[in-house]
């Protein structure tokens, strides 16, 4: 079998551009594909709640670009998932239309276009909770209810390699998917052309976050993985950057629990006897992976819920006496927000810098040395109006907080702003579950089309 | 190294000290050394366990999920579950990426 090169220019597609040097270096390697995730749920419910990118446009269309020009001079499949930071069906259409007009603007040779969905519809769920095929919780949650259900705005479903390698063989040239595991995008490549999947995955493994598998740190940058039987090579493209063992076994703990499995959508990619080797200055090679299949074809499901609309405030505080009694200026401040609105139907958080603003409870650092701080006020509630005034409230009562020994009586707090700013509504992830399915292919319909003149 | 220093902090035995998002619900810490001596040194002292971790940051030992050394990169990696979801409100670190600092200045005995 032929070893297969592919190329990731990018971690997170959109969330900062790829750097161009790097990346024509590497396509000079001359890589059998180009490919990147652009999604992850490390941006918050936010977007996937809202349905929104976080990135903006102009830098998700500069990466676009950059791939389809060099995927269409080298004639090789340019593959991207989790379209537009969640994957859900309007980012899929996002960048698919994106492709269709780079294509026009730089008069591109037709090609095929597939994409695919991941959406998935909330009354599906809930014929799978009522049938009784639970919707199991990962991370210690609890199996999916039908009141968290409702309480979900968005759902997507995170595809494996199944709708990439249905594409590739329907001969696509560009893959724009939904929601997707970072590592199926690489892996679904490889396997396509014939590599198994311990190989394919542990490739995409390594390859998802571009750069952040070489040394010294730096994102952005362009890697190169080449995958032959039984072993994957990895090689930094930047100049600057190397792929040592230890700054690729060390990417291959980042952002995981556990550090010798990887779960994916039917099966479990298995490091735990995986060895490093330096063949060259800036490859590393690796060996001994594995690939279980998984029993019962399971699939990850996010979710996001809205809780509110949301209004923040901001306070500082100088007098030494009033740092010290910070927590009696935020309980006044709460206790006139409780007179006026109960205790429920609301939240209302205080993070203050300078003292645990960063940390919460977790700060092991009881006593602060801060000769200011920093209060940032956070009301949430069901209208824009209730979340302002409870926001004001609990922003400006600060101001007039009652302290037994303060010098300063015309006010407790600074103020940059007499006011309160709205900002984008509050959500939370109401779904880190897994549904059970009997085609892999199930919930990702795919489509076919032309791009190009 | 001077003869007449005991302890060192992690910060100067370690590369790498970091944490981050392990999915929405945990915060993963990656404690990862240049080589297998300070490593090994580390791994060995005692100062960096469960226990030692409860202690630091003030939890029980329910919310540390996963503990594990990793041999291949030298690295001590341990995962605590969140209060509450990354990116709720209330939640002050998205990306779970600062909450590491006091991890830096762990003394570990020095032989």
């Amino acid at each position: 079998m032929d070893s297969t090169k592919i190329i990731c220019p990018n971690g997170h597609l959109g969330f900062a551009p790829l750097k161009t040097e790097s990346f024509r270096i590497g396509v000079a390697q001359k890589p059998d594909f180009i490919a990147a995730d652009s999604g992850s749920d490390d941006v918050g419910p936010g977007p996937l709640g809202s349905d929104t990118s976080t990135s903006p446009l102009a830098w998700q269309e500069h990466d676009l670009e950059q791939m389809l020009l060099a995927s269409r001079e080298l004639n090789v499949p340019m593959i991207i998932g989790s379209a537009g930071d969640t994957g859900s069906n309007s980012r899929v259409d996002l960048f698919v239309s994106i492709i269709q007009k780079l294509a026009l603007k730089h008069g591109l040779t037709k090609f095929k276009l597939g994409y695919f969905y991941s959406e998935v519809d909330k009354e599906y769920l809930r014929q799978k909770i009522k049938s009784g095929s639970a919707i199991t919780g990962l991370d210690d949650r609890p199996s999916l209810t039908e009141q968290e259900l409702d309480a979900t705005e968005n759902i997507v479903a995170m595809a494996g390699v199944h709708p990439f390698l249905d594409l590739l063989e329907q001969g696509a040239d560009v893959i724009i998917g939904g929601r997707s595991s970072d590592s199926a995008i690489f892996a679904a490549a490889a396997m396509s052309q014939g590599h198994c999947e311990a190989d394919a995955y542990y490739l995409g493994k390594v390859l998802e976050c571009a750069s952040f598998c070489a040394e010294p740190y730096g994102g952005k940058e362009t890697v190169l993985g080449e995958v032959n039987p039984g072993e994957v090579l990895v090689s930094a493209m930047s100049p600057a950057q190397k792929c040592t063992i230890a700054s690729v076994a060390g990417h291959a703990m980042y952002e995981r629990s556990d550090p010798f499995h990887e779960q994916v959508a039917g099966g479990t990619l298995d490091m735990t006897h995986c060895s490093y080797e330096q063949t060259e200055e800036n490859i590393t090679r690796i060996t001994g992976q594995t690939f279980k299949t998984a029993s019962e074809f399971r699939v990850k499901l996010e979710g996001s819920g809205k809780t509110g609309e949301r209004f923040l405030g901001i306070a500082g505080i100088r007098d030494p006496y009033t740092v010290e009694n910070v927590d009696k200026v935020i309980e006044w401040a709460k206790t006139q927000v409780r007179e006026k609105f109960g205790d429920e139907g609301y939240e209302l958080y205080y993070s203050v810098y300078g003292k645990n603003g960063v940390m919460g409870d977790l700060e092991p650092v009881k006593h602060s040395k801060s000769h200011e701080l920093c209060v940032v006020v956070q009301a949430v509630a069901p209208s824009a109006e209730i979340a302002e005034e409870i926001c004001m409230t609990a922003t400006r009562q600060m101001f007039y907080a009652r302290l037994d020994d303060v010098k300063g009586t015309a006010g407790s707090v600074s103020f940059i702003l007499d006011e309160v700013v709205a900002t984008s509504p509050a959500y939370r992830w109401t779904i880190n579950h897994t549904v059970a399915i009997d085609d892999p292919l199930e919930l990702f319909p795919r489509h076919m089309i032309e791009a190009g003149i | 190294m001077s003869n007449s220093k005991t302890t060192s902090k992690l910060s100067g035995l370690a590369k790498t000290i970091r944490s981050k998002n392990a999915g929405v619900d945990k915060i993963t810490f990656d404690i990862i050394f240049r080589d297998r001596e300070n490593y090994e040194l580390v791994k060995n002292s005692g100062c960096l366990t469960r226990e030692t971790i409860c202690q630091l940051y003030g939890i029980e030992d329910k919310r540390i999920s996963d503990f594990v050394e990793f041999d291949p990169a030298y690295a001590i990696k341990f995962t605590i579950y969140r209060n509450r979801p990354s990116g709720s409100a209330g939640d002050p670190d998205i990306f779970g990426a600062q909450q590491y600092a006091p991890l830096l200045d762990i003394e570990v005995p020095l032989p």
